[in-house]
């Protein structure tokens, strides 16, 4: 019970920060300053998830079948090959490694 | 075609497949952290939000109790609403649609939306596409992993992990090529995994906002542009 007031409770939070975003008035987002910071913002986030897939685990930071991945996954992206391609290749690369070593 | 960049519904569709996919990994988590499978569920169509899901999940199966975990989800949220305020003039929705356009505000929506930049038809496009797309497959294989759940294994042993993080640096990519984004995307990937060394499961992203402000607040304070 207690499990579920959770879920919904943070659920209805989670959806707030994205509703609000909409509700910010029209002038303040159209300046290009602010949507400068929007972008930067963007790319520091999404950066960040990358790290932390790549190095983050349960038992702490970790050097694994995910660094060769997505080092792999940038030059296949440098060279311009499709995105669903890079990804299954990134998956495939770590599942062989872990089951090599 | 052939040589042209791949078209925004085949950019959404893949990351569409390939961030549902890890949702295999979030239903088989959640179901051993101890939520039956319709809390599950209501995670996945409710919160709909991966990083916010993973850590209220992750922070329940230490048995820290639910406010650690309600906080750390909301915190982790907060981040979409700066996509919301991107993502407000460009889909420029009416009152009826604005509720279903939050709820597909996420970390993929924006940024194949970004990606399309400056073309605002396919920006438009791509949010839609890819946030439909990910709901519809992000739910699909929740539900698939907590049926499943512990008959599947461990999902890092298909390389999920590793597909997750190729498919954010994927999202970013285009980005890639202005050498303040460069720097600042480095920076912050090596700030929130040293970091992450440190303080709770969703607070070293954060922190990384932080590192985009400084850089902002110097760029208005008189470097280039």
């Amino acid at each position: 019970m207690t499990l579920w007031v959770a879920v919904m409770v943070s659920s209805a939070l989670v959806y707030s920060w994205k509703l609000l975003g909409y509700l910010v008035p029209e002038r303040f987002v159209s300046n290009p300053k602010i949507k400068d910071l929007a972008s930067l913002l963007t790319v520091a986030l999404l950066a960040a998830l990358v790290g932390i897939q790549t190095f983050v685990s349960p038992e702490g930071v970790t050097l694994d079948a995910r660094l060769p991945a997505i080092l792999l996954s940038g030059v296949l992206f440098y060279f311009r090959m499709p995105f669903i391609v890079v990804v299954v290749v990134a998956a495939g690369t770590a599942a062989l490694l872990r089951v090599w070593f | 075609m052939a040589n042209k960049q791949p078209s925004v519904a085949a950019v959404s569709l893949g990351v569409g497949v390939a961030t549902g996919l890890y949702g295999i990994s979030f239903g088989a988590l959640s179901v051993s952290a101890g939520l039956d499978l319709w809390q599950t569920m209501a995670l996945s169509v409710l919160m709909f939000s991966g990083g916010s899901q993973f850590a209220f999940i992750g922070v329940i199966a230490t048995g820290a109790g639910v406010v650690p975990a309600i906080l750390s989800a909301w915190l982790l949220g907060l981040r979409n609403g700066f996509y919301a305020i991107r993502m407000n003039p460009i889909v420029s929705v009416s009152a009826l649609v604005r509720p279903l356009a939050a709820q597909l505000t996420i970390d993929e929506s924006n940024a194949v939306s970004l990606s399309q930049e400056p073309d605002l038809k396919n920006e438009r496009l791509g949010f839609w596409l890819t946030g439909a797309a990910v709901f519809v497959f992000w739910n699909l294989f929740t539900f698939l992993g907590a049926v499943l759940g512990s008959q599947l294994g461990n999902p890092s042993d298909y390389g999920l992990d590793a597909a997750a993080a190729a498919a954010f640096l994927g999202l970013i990519w285009p980005r890639l090529n202005q050498s303040k984004l460069l720097v600042l995307a480095v920076a912050s990937a090596f700030l929130a995994t040293f970091l992450s060394a440190l303080l709770p499961a969703g607070i070293p992203v954060l922190i990384t906002a932080g590192l985009a402000l400084g850089f902002w607040i110097y760029g208005l304070r008189g470097g280039k542009q």
